[in-house]
């Protein structure tokens, strides 16, 4: 199966906003941020159908996440997953002695994952806590 | 017949919109509907009001299930924790007023606590940066009344700040600024052509973590000096025409976000940034204002600035306050293990920490103080439910551009429910018994 290597980066949208604000434990909150946006470009690399999940993994950690087309692109071999859990279980932790995790310009391999499921976010958190994942 | 209730105050972004109006039932306990409030700010009002949500404080058991708890066994269970650590982390703090804040650092002034704000995780950098060089800046009435150039870099208002540009920055009409968004210039910088950008005059598709070098390429391009083909994928015809662009206006404003802050080079990026609003105030007026996230992270840095100096990272373990960042920083305390108990108000690093620092506070004590279930909440001992600043509560809070405005309560909280304040009044009350003070 096909791996792509993406550079990613996280942040605010406006669904991540009003879902977050909904409750963190429903499922418009998973809908809203436990996602990748990937260019068509970069769709076409991977080989996989929109709205399927997929497993992005960097060196700090790995996780799964429905692939959707970029709402704001186009940005060829940039993904962008919403702020939350489930970026942060692949952001670059180091803060070089900032303060600041380097929560932008993080390498990944994005890879299909059928069959796999997304986790909410109360259940991803506890399960990467109790080293379930 | 509803009732009306009229300027109200959105507790959400730094926006901290000042204009809501919210409907309320005639006994003035339900929330009907919320006006001129973007998606987000009309949801955390009506969010309040759901009735599945938790208004009891919850201890977490050893099976992992929850036991409810009553407020006085939560101040307890608190003020013993924070008592018996040698060095508690308190984090948080954005997302309420100033007088809890206050008094929350009060708490850790007892008990020798290490305390950070979301800026940790947003602004910081920033804060670095304007200690290294200054900041020009203004307020945002100043950017509706006369700003004419207006610069979104590495930020997406459109997402972030739904109300910024209608309210203060690009569509408005003000004093000098009568023609509205016909008057104002928009340049976007953004790796990705974001909604922001869509709308904007010039839109420089940086490559990501290039701003460094595109912020020096513009000093340079202001003095008409030699520059290379491209720098960070602009051409460098592009960056001759955004000085000129920026030279031209009468009155200019940088707004700067996540996209500068957390990037690599980070506060580097920064003090660039600054170093070229200063430059511009060579030939015009320029200003830069960081797009502060959370209605209050302002406010934390301004207490604990006029208490103790430091707007983050305020380590007061030593009986003495210190400021570090890299060390006295939420992130790096976590990872090497240095502190010893976490408490968490008005934030949720549950989600918004990377998930090496989550996993220490699960192994941690630790108290959860926030309105919402979270993933903060889930990794936590103890869960403490508070009334919503702003909602069902008042409180000071500053506006990102260090305006202080006070909010405003529309509705009581569900009976029996503590607000932020009460609660850390009634920790702070027991941990002097407890350590003495
Ligand atoms: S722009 Fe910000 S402060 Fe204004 S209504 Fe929206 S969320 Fe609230």
């Amino acid at each position: 199966m096909p791996k792509i290597k993406l550079n990613l980066i996280t942040g605010r949208t406006i669904q991540q906003g009003v879902s977050m604000e909904g409750g963190k434990e429903k499922p418009a909150y998973t809908a809203a941020c436990g996602i990748i946006e990937l260019d068509p470009e970069d769709f076409k690399k991977l080989g996989v159908y929109r709205n399927t999940n997929v497993r992005v993994t960097s060196e700090y950690g790995s996780v799964v996440v429905k692939a959707v087309d970029a709402t704001q692109g186009p940005h060829p071999g940039l993904g962008w997953i919403p702020m939350g859990p489930w970026a942060n279980m692949v952001v670059n932790p180091n803060t070089y002695s900032t303060g600041m995790p380097t929560f932008k310009g993080t390498p990944v391999e994005v890879e299909g994952a059928k069959g796999e499921p997304v986790w909410d976010s109360l259940t991803l958190v506890t399960k990467a806590c109790r080293g379930e994942l | 017949m509803a009732k009306t209730i009229t300027d109200v105050v959105c507790p959400f972004c730094g926006t901290l919109c000042d204009d809501l109006e919210v409907g309320v039932s005639d006994d003035g306990k339900k929330i009907i509907d919320v006006y001129n409030a973007c998606a987000i700010g009309a949801e955390k009002f009506l969010h309040s009001q759901a009735s599945d949500r938790v208004t009891r404080p919850r201890m977490k058991q050893e099976d992992g299930s929850w036991k409810e708890v009553s407020y006085d066994e939560a101040v307890e269970y608190t003020a013993t924790t924070l008592a018996a650590a040698r060095k508690p982390l308190m984090y948080g703090w954005s997302s309420t007023n100033c007088e809890a804040q206050a008094i929350g650092t009060e708490i850790g002034e007892i008990v020798g606590a290490v305390m950070d704000n979301t800026a940790t995780v947003c602004h910081g950098t920033t804060l670095i940066a304007v200690q290294d060089v200054g900041v020009p800046s203004c307020t945002l009435g100043e950017i509706l009344n006369r700003a004419d150039r207006i610069v979104f870099w590495g930020c997406n208002p459109a997402h972030a700040h739904p109300r910024h540009m209608s309210r203060y920055s690009i569509f408005p009409r003000g004093f000098f600024t009568g023609k509205g968004a016909k008057g104002r210039r928009m340049i976007v910088v953004d790796p990705r052509v974001t909604d922001t950008a869509k709308t904007a005059d010039m839109h420089l598709q940086i490559e990501q973590g290039r701003d460094y070098e595109l912020l020096t390429a513009l000093r340079v391009a202001f003095k008409g000096e030699w520059l290379p083909d491209t720098v960070a994928g602009i051409p460098k015809k592009t960056i001759y025409e955004v000085a000129d662009l920026m030279k031209s206006g009468r009155f200019g404003i940088i707004f700067f976000g996540m996209g500068v802050t957390q990037s690599l080079s980070k506060n580097h990026n920064i003090d660039q940034a600054i170093c070229v609003t200063r430059d511009l105030n060579e030939y015009t007026k320029w200003n830069i204002m960081p797009m502060r996230g959370h209605y209050n992270v302002t406010g934390s840095g301004e207490v604990w600035g006029w208490l103790h100096g430091f707007p983050f990272a305020l380590d007061l373990s030593r009986g003495f306050a210190r400021y570090n960042p890299g060390d006295t920083t939420s992130n790096d305390l976590l990872v090497r293990d240095e502190v010893d108990a976490v408490f968490v108000i008005g934030s949720d690093p549950g989600a918004h920490f990377p998930n090496s620092s989550v996993k220490k506070i699960w192994d941690l004590p630790s108290i959860c103080v926030d309105p919402h279930l979270t993933p903060t909440t889930a990794v936590c001992k103890l869960h403490v439910p508070v009334a919503f600043v702003g909602v069902e509560t008042g409180g000071c809070a500053y506006r990102m551009d260090n305006v202080p405005i006070e909010c405003r309560k529309v509705v009581d909280p569900p009976e029996g429910m503590m607000t932020d304040l009460e609660f850390l009044e009634r920790v702070t009350a027991r941990v002097r018994e407890l350590k003495g003070a």
